[in-house]
């Protein structure tokens, strides 16, 4: 009879579903069924049994070829090209636990690193945002109690965060939202007709890339003041309805990801979200979340906050911590040649960098940590696989707001495999030896 | 280990009745020990300074999701105070809010060996105890926050002082939290409706519960528990003009209450930053506002189960921080600038909001002054501690500045007749004008360690230089006898001890932090209560309900989070 893990949390996305059931084999190491998870969460607790899956780190030799290298190996070439670099840059950290994340800072600070996250590509401008007007927000189940108006901008949960609106936001029956998706009012921005869109009380199909007008908008429609007949191809009455209806609740809520985080206005469009939620605050309650993407993005942010005080973009080369989006960021080093060696941890910034980065990661002397092949780890020169978070180790993650939650391991990993924690230890261990510091 | 002797110091302890002599003090094996007791120690000379057993706070924001709030959200708190990584010593940034490694450097710097983390809120608890572990040398613990917390707003309501005990038991257990906490009660709940609770006996929304029963409730179950510390409370309308009589009314809940503890402990209510709650007037926008700390602190020393900290002012630019989520949202409209909040499900709330106490400023200059007075009215010093409510009313760093304007008339009237823009107006409608105490080394031993152990508790292992006490010794470099003349000498010797012995490690020598610690520990309270399948069944259906984690998924296990813990263990099945 198959074994059943319960209470699982899910390695994928911000949203962290924590009420996961894995049914095991007789012998506990094979994994069976994923339920309650989404199709991506379950892939990936099934991914990680995969045959071809890489067990051992492994150099590209000159050629272009392969070449399998043992843990101390890639210990010592990492270790090695970290100290060698004059400003190395270490990125990802999103899909990894907050231990590792901690030994990683630890790593950093030692060899002078710029450090930077997925959020310099996601919501890093909110991180900014924030910085400017701060953030009035909630936890989830605030808003699965509570919340009676949901306002999804600039994303698509259907497919991004496929049981966000089952968990949290549309769907639950709350304590005071006992009749679940009939107690909200539903709001859709989005320049195209998603399926989140589909299931709107109201879909507002702004024109690409008025984010900010629109907002603007509705902002002065809440105050009852005068609207042009039309705001990025709104009409003033739909706009008026909208105000209304948010105005109305008894708690509203605004979720709102990439397509306004990384559209024309960036970090300014998450400026005025944030003023429309404050206003709000002015009629009845509100409060504004981002749907953050890795499943531990959040908590890199988290950890860097209280180590170093930033949350992202962190530029260590000089001895204390220092933070200049635009210029401590990652692509931007990149493009400008600032660092000399790059380490990828949890990310995959290959398949999500512009592609003259990437070309930059192929030529420097660069390690990606990933359990997975990945277009980083084809350019990078060496891969080091590691066990899945989440799935074979646990750690602490945050979820997209902020509550941060221990993920479990349900299986081991393939015999002799490292975790991140583990493979960062060594690293660290080695870099201290060859500055002479241990 | 090795072993310490603190030679021909001056010594402070209250608890020993030691008021300056020369003496030395003995450290072996990580404990206090009478000084003939050691043999090959190491010495260090302590002439000419003043030596104390390290400081305990009692209650400061340093740990927790809303520190690092005000971490992430203001960049700007770290300009012009970063300091770059030096041999043993790790990257430090952060005036306002440090990050944890500059706060575990700041304690020591400052002679502590013990910091309580205020406010917890439970869901988050995981988090506040991350950034403990990753804070050096100091020992801490956190209070879980419970006057708003639905399981306590429904048992208290039908006055089921039984099952809010065995709930508050759970809650610890669960978070590895110290004590009970309540901030705001009933006004935080309102707040998940964008409104308040402006005085003990408004009514909760939906609950019908007030927050006189709030707090009222938790005293008794905290004494049915024998918790410890007592009930930690952060009263109603704080920082309203014409508030000082909320607060009355808060501390008059404490008659007829009884301490039952096996610590040592004689209050049943600690009041907290209780500057924040003694104004008298109408309004800021009035001439009216006025201080009240007189007609409190009348009533708080006509009282012995009451014991309170400060809260002073620290005129500068600081990041206020709090569970007291409406507080945070009216003072974002009074100032106008960012203003960060996180409602949590089922249990609390918080806000930051930045903020200037700028000396210019009568309203500033007056809340200054009301913090001092309430260090200056003190009859039993060992009922009022001092702290800024870190960073609420002052950063942590300040604790030195307070200590210098509450032990030098000659510093207060300097501030009043040189820095304060109005300062002849504070005079005029505040009581400092009239007080001239200066609080002695001895009376600050009492406000700084001994007092603040004594009512977390933990008097056995904190707060004195008695034998088989903690070896936690620091020796500040004042000479009690020859520096007297000049007050910026206070200021500067407090927030640069020359030696720290803490748990028997050397961390500071000669002014300098050569170690990150070795044995830093994690406090908190497991109480044993009977089987009570009441309040297990209201736990396993609320988590099924209304949370968004699982019950298996909430407790923080100790392995990562808790990695040193030191565990008080209480009976309360009888």
């Amino acid at each position: 009879m198959a074994k059943i893990v319960t209470d699982v949390v899910c390695p994928f996305c911000g949203t962290l579903c924590d009420d996961l059931e894995v049914a095991l084999d007789d012998s506990g190491e094979k994994i069976l069924e994923v339920y309650n998870a989404c199709a991506i969460g379950a892939t990936k607790f099934l991914h990680s049994q995969a045959e071809d899956r890489l067990t051992r780190p492994r150099m590209k030799q000159e050629d272009g070829s392969w070449k399998d290298v043992t843990y101390d190996e890639a210990v010592e070439y990492t270790a090695k090209m970290l100290v060698d670099a004059k400003k190395p840059l270490m990125y990802g950290w999103s899909s990894t636990s907050c231990s590792a994340q901690s030994i990683g800072s630890e790593l950093g600070e030692e060899v002078g690193a710029c450090m930077d996250n997925t959020a310099t590509v996601c919501h890093g401008s909110t991180l900014i945002a924030v910085q400017d007007v701060g953030v009035p927000s909630a936890t989830l189940g605030e808003i699965a109690n509570r919340a009676d108006r949901v306002v999804f901008w600039g994303c698509n949960p259907a497919h991004a965060h496929p049981r966000h609106m089952s968990r949290y936001s549309i769907f639950p029956r709350g304590f005071f939202t006992g009749k679940g998706s009939k107690s909200r009012k539903m709001v859709v921005v989005d320049p195209r007709k998603t399926d989140t869109a589909k299931m709107a009380d109201i879909h507002l199909q702004l024109e690409q890339g008025r984010d900010y007008e629109l907002l603007s908008a509705i902002r002065i429609a809440i105050r009852g003041e005068k609207l042009p007949e039309t705001v990025a191809g709104i009409p003033a009455k739909t706009i008026k309805e909208v105000a209304d209806t948010l105005k109305s609740g008894r708690f509203s809520v605004i979720f709102f990801g990439m397509g306004v985080t990384h559209s024309l206005g960036k970090n300014h469009n998450i400026d005025i979200a944030i003023a429309v939620t404050r206003d709000l605050n002015d009629y009845t309650k509100a409060a504004i979340i981002p749907m953050r993407g890795h499943y531990n993005v959040t908590g890199s942010g988290q950890v860097w906050g209280w180590q170093f005080g930033y949350p992202f973009c962190l530029d260590l080369s000089r001895g204390f911590p220092r933070y200049n989006p635009g210029d401590s960021s990652s692509n931007d080093l990149l493009i400008r040649d600032e660092v000399d060696a790059v380490f990828t941890l949890g990310s995959d910034p290959g398949a999500h960098f512009p592609v003259g980065s990437v070309k930059k990661i192929a030529q420097l002397p660069s390690v990606c940590i990933d359990p997975h092949i990945t277009p980083t780890s084809a350019v990078s020169k060496l891969h080091v696989p590691v066990a899945f978070v989440g799935v074979e180790v646990g750690g602490c993650a945050y979820r997209m707001d902020n509550v941060p939650i221990e993920t479990r391991k349900v299986v081991e990993p393939p015999e002799g495999m490292l975790t991140d924690e583990e493979f960062l230890a060594k690293v660290l261990d080695r870099v201290k030896k060859i500055k002479g510091v241990a | 280990m090795a072993d310490y002797i603190i030679r021909n110091g001056f010594v402070f302890d209250p608890i020993l009745g030691i008021n300056g002599d020369i003496m030395d003090v003995a450290v072996k094996d990580g404990k206090i020990v009478d000084a003939g007791d050691v043999t090959k120690a190491t010495e260090i000379d302590a002439s000419g300074m003043t030596v104390m057993a390290a400081g305990v706070d009692v209650h400061a924001h340093v740990a927790g999701p809303k520190v690092n709030v005000g971490r992430n959200f203001r960049p700007e708190d770290k300009l012009f105070s970063c300091s770059p990584r030096s041999g043993i010593k790790r990257m430090e940034a952060g005036f306002s809010v440090p990050t944890t490694i500059r706060t575990g450097y700041l304690y020591a710097r400052m002679g502590f060996g013990f910091s309580m983390e205020a406010a917890m809120p439970p869901l988050y608890a995981r988090h506040t105890h991350e950034e403990i572990v990753d804070t050096p040398i100091i020992d801490q613990g956190a209070l879980p926050v419970f006057g708003n917390n639905w399981f306590v707003l429904e048992y208290i309501k039908e006055n089921e002082v039984e099952n809010t005990a065995a709930y508050i038991a759970w809650l610890l257990a669960q978070t590895k939290g110290y004590g009970v906490k309540c901030v705001n009660p009933g006004g935080t709940e309102s707040w998940g409706w964008g409104m308040n609770c402006e005085t003990v006996d408004d009514v909760v929304p939906y609950f019908d519960v007030t927050p006189r029963q709030i707090v009222d409730g938790l005293i008794a179950a905290n004494e049915m528990l024998g918790l410890p510390h007592c009930m930690h409370v952060h009263g109603n309308s704080l920082g309203e003009p014409g508030n000082y009589g909320v607060t009355l009314d808060t501390l008059k809940i404490a008659e007829g209450h009884k301490p039952n503890n096996e610590f040592g402990r004689e209050s049943v209510l600690h009041h907290t930053h209780l500057q924040f709650h003694c104004y008298g007037g109408e309004s800021y926008a009035s001439k009216s506002f006025e201080s009240k700390s007189k007609e409190v602190m009348e009533y708080v020393n006509s009282t012995d189960n009451i014991t309170f900290d400060l809260g002073v002012v620290t005129l500068d630019e600081t990041t206020t921080m709090t569970a007291d989520g409406p507080f945070e949202f009216h003072l974002s409209h009074m100032n106008n600038l960012k203003w960060a909040n996180t409602d949590v499900e089922l249990e609390t709330a918080a806000g930051v909001v930045p903020f200037i106490y700028n000396p210019k400023t009568f309203i500033a200059g007056a809340q200054w002054a009301i913090g001092l007075e309430l260090g200056l009215l003190i009859k039993d010093p060992m009922k009022a501690y001092i702290t800024t409510d870190a960073p609420n009313a002052g950063p942590l760093m300040r604790y030195p500045r307070v200590y210098k304007w509450l032990m030098s008339a000659k510093a207060r009237d300097d501030m009043l007749d040189n820095v304060l823009k109005y300062g002849d107006s504070v005079r005029e409608r505040c009581y400092i004008g009239e007080l001239d105490r200066e609080i002695s080394l001895y009376e600050l031993a009492m406000m700084t360690r001994a007092g603040p152990a004594k009512t977390l508790g933990l008097s056995h292992m904190f707060g004195s230089l008695k034998a088989g006490l903690e070896g936690d010794v620091v020796v500040y470099p004042y000479n009690p006898e020859s520096d007297t003349d000049d007050p910026e000498k206070i200021e500067y010797a407090f927030g640069n001890c020359n030696t720290l012995l803490k748990g028997g490690e050397l961390i500071v020598k000669d002014g300098e932090v050569v170690s990150n610690g070795k044995q830093k520990r994690t406090f908190w309270v497991n109480a044993k209560t009977n089987e009570n399948p009441v309040v297990e069944r209201d736990i396993s259906e609320k988590f099924k309900r209304y949370y968004t984690v699982t019950q298996n998924n909430y407790a923080v296990e100790g392995h990562h989070y808790v990695p040193n813990p030191y565990v008080i263990e209480v009976d309360a099945t009888k």
